[in-house]
This record gives structure tokens, C-alpha cells and sequence, in this order.
């Protein structure tokens, strides 16, 4: 046995990491967190491009609960192994692009293999049977188990004793009969305890940890998709979809444009990979033409970026519109009337 | 003399930062400074917060402009 036995929990920012993670560590386990940045994150940055003033204090979850814990917190960058779980999820999606079940079978397996090398003896997660009614059923556990390798170094200490006993069980290191016994989906257990253990605060994302649960997002994700003539992505794909509207007139092109200041100067770092369209007769947003636009296009991309500024109802408004390649030149458009707008264009 | 390294996160949105930060700082002795120079003012919070957590020194965070520039010292009891 070793000395103290050691831990890697996997740490989401939410509750239930929280306590799993506590409970270990109130046996004497040494714990470090491990989290894992897929791309769709949900996190403090979508706050942080939009405007700074108006934001709301910039946290990161983990982070955040790894102080609240005393324990240290590995923050993973997985974003290029994570595509193949988005892109072709052995067990398919949830309600929207959400593949919940191998997403956990790919970051326990990134666990194992990070506890393998840094010597650690078991994974803690915070999984509860019934939780959620995808990827936390019983039936789904053993999968987990399996296709991350982890097999019974993966203790789950919030349900563990509606589970066969895993090895920090057998060997002593946790006592199992002292864990909670947390099933289904009730949140009121985990809230008694997290009171009870001294916490007064914690983040509960409503949905899930990542933007793939949102309907909204995943809309504009498979539109990324379909256009493309590819399920692909990268990095800089993913993140342009936590940022502005995003407006498709044509299988040809789709415009990105910002709502506020501090998104206009994040879209503003990709000014030179986009055709872009800069309002000059009035303030109003950035905005991004992604796709090919012929010059018929480029106009009714004006029309519509009209619509988001102080111009709106004026009788032109002029724009500078900058191709990626070769020289800007000035459009001016009436702003499209409302009644010109295909709802089907807003992503 | 502590060596010195410097990190570029600029246009990249948090956790980047903290994650190249992280990736700068592994294996390195205590003492080293690393510059994390990033435009996410999520970083404000994040890299002291990591730096907390693993027991490392926060020695400097500047603004200017949108350039955030933090500087996180090594200390001996991060292992
Ligand atoms: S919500 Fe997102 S991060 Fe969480 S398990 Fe599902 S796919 Fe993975």
C-alpha cells in the first residue's frame, strides 16, 4: 500500500466534482485536480469578450474550486484529440451535439493515463448513478470503466456503494461504508452535504459542462458542418461560435457580427483571415463574412450588418468593405427593413 | 541567475493563458520567472489563481492597454 494513497479527481468547476473530490480527500487521500479544455468549454471567456465593464467577475470554475479544496489543479489542453469524440462519437449524441458518454470515457481515459505517469494509484470522479439520463446510468458506468482503461482504479464517490467495490475499496485506501450514497437526480443530497462540509458557495451549470448541450450552439455547429461539405473543425471554428450573431442569407456565405464593444475587438483578430465589413457612417459592430461573397453578396451582407448599428433607420449607411485579399472599397446600403428578414437566416 | 521565460498568449481566450503558462512552468527550478504577456483579462484571475493553487508567486501584473503582461515566480514547494 502506498504511504498516502493518492488521487487525481476530475475537477468540472461544478458541485459534484466538488464533493467527490472532498470526501477522498477527508480520508487522508492526497488529491490533485485535473480538468480538461475541450474548446466548448463553458467558461469565464465567453464573459470576457463580451464587454469588459459589463462582465461579470471572470472566474474560472476549476480553478475555483481547486482553492476551495487546497488541492492543485492540472488544467489539460485536449482540443486536437477531443475532435474525433465530437466529430464521430461511438455512441452518438444527446438531445443536441452533446456525445456525453464518450466524452466521459475519453477524459477518464486521459485521467488514467496522466495518474500512470505521475504515479498516482486511483481516478476519482463525481458521477452519481441515475444523474443524468444519458451518460450517468447504471448501464453506462461499465462502459466507462471499459473504454477508459480505467476498470476499477475509477471510484465514484458519491455513489460508490450502489457500485461493485473498486480497488481504493478493496485495498483500504477509502472506506466505502463512510462515502455518501447519492442516486438519481436529485440535487438535494449533494446541497445538504456541501452545506454540511462548509461550502457556501458552488456553480451549477444548468445543462451540462460545455456549450455542445446547447441548442443554439449546436445549430450553428452543424451549420458549420453542412457548409463546410465536412464535420471538421478548428479551434478558432469553435470559439467564433460563442461570439456574435450569426446570420446566414446564403449557402455561400454567413456574417458574424458583434453585439458589443468587447466582442467587436475579439472579432477584430481575425480581421485579416475574414472579408470584413467596418461601418463608418455610424457606430455599429464588426462584422465577419465567412464564405465566398460575390459583390451582389457583399451588398446584402451591408443590409443586413446595417440593421446592428445607430443607422439603422437612417437612409444610408456606409460601410469600408475589406477582403481578405486585395484593396477596400466603400459600399453604401440602405439598412435592410425588418420585414426583409428571413427569421431561418439567424443561426 | 533564474532564467527567464516568456510566454505569448496574446488573442487567445482563457484558459489558454494559464495553460501555456502551466505548460512553461512544468519541470522548471524554483526561481524562474515566466512572463505570461496575454490580451483575455480572464487571465487577471486565472494565472494567480493557478499560481495559488500550486503554490507559485504571483511578482508582477501589468496592463497596458489591452496587453496584460503577468509574471509568476517558481517556488520550491510546488513539486
Ligand atoms: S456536457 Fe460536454 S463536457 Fe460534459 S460530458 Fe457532455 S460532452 Fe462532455
Amino acid at each position: 500500500m502506498p504511504d498516502q494513497p493518492k488521487a487525481v479527481a476530475l475537477i468540472s468547476g461544478g458541485l459534484d466534482s466538488m464533493l467527490a473530490a472532498r470526501v477522498v480527500m477527508d480520508q487522508g487521500v492526497h488529491v490533485e485536480g485535473i480538468n480538461f479544455f475541450t474548446g466548448f468549454c463553458v467558461e469565464g471567456h465567453t464573459h470576457a469578450i463580451r464587454n469588459r465593464a459589463r462582465a461579470r467577475p471572470k472566474r474560472n470554475n476549476a480553478l475555483w474550486v481547486a482553492e476551495q479544496l487546497g488541492i492543485k489543479l492540472h488544467i489539460i489542453d485536449i482540443i486536437e484529440e477531443y475532435k474525433d469524440v465530437v466529430i464521430n462519437p461511438k455512441h452518438g449524441y444527446g438531445a443536441n451535439l452533446n456525445p456525453c458518454l464518450d466524452c466521459k470515457c475519453f477524459m477518464v481515459r486521459k485521467a488514467h493515463e496522466w495518474m500512470q505517469k505521475k504515479g498516482f494509484d486511483f481516478i476519482v470522479t463525481g458521477e452519481v448513478v441515475g444523474q443524468r439520463p444519458k451518460s450517468q446510468r447504471a448501464s453506462t458506468f461499465p462502459v466507462i470503466e471499459r473504454e477508459s482503461g480505467a476498470e476499477d482504479v475509477l471510484l465514484r464517490p458519491l455513489c460508490a456503494r450502489h457500485r461493485p467495490a473498486t480497488l481504493p475499496e478493496r485495498m483500504g485506501w477509502v472506506d466505502r461504508e463512510s462515502l455518501p450514497d447519492f442516486t438519481g437526480r436529485s440535487r438535494k443530497p449533494q446541497i445538504a452535504l456541501a452545506k454540511q462540509l462548509g461550502f457556501t458557495e458552488w456553480s451549477q451549470p444548468a445543462g451540462g459542462c460545455c456549450f455542445l448541450t446547447d441548442a443554439s450552439y449546436s445549430q450553428k455547429l452543424s451549420d458549420l458542418w453542412t457548409h463546410r461539405g465536412s464535420k471538421n473543425y478548428e479551434l478558432d471554428d469553435i470559439m467564433l461560435l460563442k461570439v456574435g450573431r450569426h446570420i446566414r442569407p446564403s449557402d455561400r456565405f454567413k456574417l458574424i457580427v458583434s453585439r458589443d464593444e468587447g466582442e467587436g475587438r475579439y472579432l477584430e483578430g481575425y480581421r485579416r483571415r475574414f472579408d470584413h465589413l467596418v461601418m463608418r457612417s455610424h457606430p455599429g459592430p464588426l462584422t465577419l463574412i465567412e464564405g465566398e461573397a460575390d459583390p451582389d453578396d457583399v451588398e446584402l451582407a451591408a443590409r443586413i450588418a446595417a440593421r446592428y448599428g445607430q443607422g439603422r433607420n437612417a437612409e444610408r449607411v456606409e460601410f469600408d468593405f475589406v477582403p481578405k485579399a486585395g484593396e477596400p472599397r466603400g459600399v453604401s446600403v440602405r439598412p435592410l427593413p425588418v420585414s426583409e428578414v428571413d427569421p431561418a437566416w439567424l443561426l | 541567475m533564474p532564467e527567464t521565460i516568456e510566454v505569448d498568449a496574446r488573442h487567445l481566450l482563457c484558459p489558454m493563458p494559464v495553460i501555456r503558462c502551466q505548460a512553461a512552468a512544468e519541470d522548471q527550478p524554483p526561481g524562474t520567472r515566466v512572463v505570461v504577456l496575454c490580451t483575455d483579462p480572464g487571465a487577471l484571475n486565472d494565472i494567480p489563481a493557478w499560481s495559488r493553487v500550486h503554490g507559485h508567486r504571483v511578482v508582477e501584473t501589468r496592463e497596458e492597454g489591452d496587453l496584460i503582461t503577468v509574471v509568476v515566480e517558481i517556488q520550491e514547494s510546488a513539486a
